[in-house]
């Protein structure tokens, strides 16, 4: 049904060591200055490939845990090992810079990267066709509505051709819907393009759709509490919403994340 | 098959063309707003020609008429004289001309100031409280020790003028680069921007509205401080505020009225030029910017 699936060989060239995590922290702790702790002890392991999603209530630290896994903060305690190449990162908001098009936000990346001009054009057009923004090109960020301004945000984080991609909660203010269209393209992207993917959300069925491994943290401070796997492959049908499966498991990162809240 | 990629951009940009929509119907509505803009405004001043008609001929005895003459004597011994009106041209010019160049040097050593405080937290804590100061300072204190320095000359009054602009255009440029939004800046730090790049395709950009707004400010007392200077140093050519100053004492009010009704023609230009030029660096894509003629 979607375009030709399985791992593209891109990632296993990129990465000298195939095997192994692309990710793995390794008794991370965070405590900001104000004393407030976010992590304590977090252990959790991303195999390369992968698609995991990390859910929890608010302020249990799973963007703490993307920031420390992307560099942005340090952890106090604790290892990080990192082993990717190109790291792609999109944030809550589309963080679009306003003063740029839709085409040069989507450069940006690539000429921050000082990438030649010819390379940047080929990446830009690339990210464009796979987010379906041709055409829009030449608009202006207040013009676009969230979902359009999201799809511009994850083309400018695909030119990079990132092999891990860490999204924190990226559709969260959209509404259900577009929601659910920018779910299965993300997955579409990922079959296409094979990164291994980090996706913080508080969607359980956001998280379960997506994923092959749900995390589940709780908060204050912040711990991995308990990880399902997700028994569905890729690719999938956006049907599996809608089956006794999915309801199944969803409905035990339900009753896990109904504990943690208390 | 090939149709998956991008199929889903065309349901989700439906709001986008709705958006689309009320922009084409703004070009097209664009002259009844014209008229609707302008309309009221012409109608307000023709209202106090008016009454200054009213005032001058039924208000004032023929023997106090001196003191407010009627529109049409202003118009004939101030506009049509071409002796006269020449006179204040050049007076006009005169100001305008230090007006400018006291613009362009505080814009430059504003800008300058603000983009090094907001690289280096030092130079703005050593000359931020300094720079509170030089405003609190009433300007007309300084025009004596600057032309006792400089000499009672055209380079005094820029120098003045300089001065006095020079803090709004600070304050506003530093608040502007201060004020990137953070996420922003993760996103240029994840990238390893250096700073260089920070500072020119992303705080400057980020700062560009609240720069305008200090331009804007500043070249208002620019016009103020040189026409207020003109009373104090009056060597070379008479700025308008000398001639104002001048008219004044030889009741001649007919000429006094067309000269500052030319002041006020010279501040408006320098207001609609720095928004037009605004509007066309940041109206495209900064939503809460103003056309110069009011909002719409």
């Amino acid at each position: 049904m979607t375009a030709p699936v399985s791992q593209t060989n891109k990632a296993d060239i990129a990465a000298p060591h195939v095997a192994g995590p692309i990710l793995r922290f390794s008794n991370i702790a965070k405590t900001f200055r104000d004393g407030t702790a976010a992590l304590a002890d977090v252990t959790l392991e991303v195999q390369r490939g992968e698609f995991i999603a990390i859910v929890g209530p608010s302020g249990c630290g799973k963007s703490t845990l993307l920031r420390i896994a992307s560099g942005l903060s340090p952890a106090t305690r604790g290892q990080t090992e990192s082993s990717y190449t190109s790291l792609g990162y999109v944030f809550q908001d589309a963080t679009l810079l306003p003063w740029r098009t839709v085409g040069r936000n989507i450069e940006l990346l690539a000429t921050l990267q000082r990438r030649p001009k010819k390379e940047c054009e080929e990446l830009v057009r690339y990210a464009i066709e796979l987010v379906g923004l041709t055409g829009f090109e030449g608009h202006y960020p207040k013009t676009l509505s969230g979902g359009m301004a999201m799809r511009t945000s994850l083309a400018r984080a695909l030119t990079l051709k990132p092999d891990l991609f860490l999204f924190d909660e990226p559709f969260g203010s959209l509404d259900a819907i577009t929601r659910e269209r920018l779910n299965e393209e993300l997955l579409r992207l990922y079959a296409i393009e094979g990164f291994t993917g980090v996706f913080v959300t508080h969607s359980i069925s956001e998280a379960v759709y997506l994923s092959s491994r749900v995390v589940v943290m709780c908060g204050r401070p912040g711990r991995v509490v308990k990880e399902y796997s997700v028994p569905f492959g890729y690719p999938r049908s956006p049907d599996i919403r809608y089956g006794a499966d999915f309801a199944a498991i969803s409905r035990l990162v339900s009753e896990e994340l109904r504990e943690v809240y208390g | 098959m090939s149709t998956t990629i991008g199929s889903g951009a065309s349901e989700s940009d439906g709001t986008n063309t709705q958006n689309a929509v009320p922009v084409l119907g703004d070009i097209r509505q664009r002259r009844p707003r014209l008229i609707r803009r302008v309309g009221p405004p012409i109608i307000v001043v023709m209202c106090c020609v008016g009454i200054w008609y009213l005032v001058s001929y039924f208000g004032l005895s023929p023997q106090q008429r001196f003191l407010l003459p009627p529109p049409n004597q202003v118009v004939e011994q101030g506009f049509l004289n071409w002796q006269n009106f020449h006179q204040i041209l050049e007076a006009l010019r005169s100001t305008g001309t230090v007006a400018l160049i006291a613009f362009a040097f505080s814009s430059l050593i504003g800008m300058t100031f603000a983009i090094l405080m907001s690289e280096a937290n030092w130079i703005e804590r050593s000359f931020f409280p300094l720079a509170v100061a030089l405003q609190t300072l009433p300007f007309l204190a300084i025009v004596p020790l600057v032309g006792f320095w400089f000499g009672y000359d055209f380079q005094s009054r820029i120098i003045v003028a300089t001065i006095v602009s020079l803090f709004p255009i600070i304050t506003n440029t530093l608040f502007g680069l201060k004020s990137v939004e953070p996420a922003h800046a993760d996103l240029f730090r994840l990238h390893h921007a250096t700073r260089w790049i920070r500072l020119w395709r992303l705080k400057l950009p980020s700062a560009l509205p609240s720069i305008f707004s200090g331009l804007r400010i500043s070249a208002g007392l620019c016009v103020i401080a040189a026409i207020v200077t003109d009373f104090f140093i009056q060597s070379g050519t008479p700025g308008i505020g000398g001639l104002l100053d001048l008219f004044a004492s030889e009741l001649e009010s007919e000429r006094l009225i067309a000269a500052l009704i030319m002041t006020a023609l010279l501040g408006i230009v320098i207001y609609l030029v720095i928004s037009a030029v605004a509007h066309r660096v940041i109206g495209k894509w900064h939503s809460s910017y103003q056309r110069p003629l009011g909002d719409d």
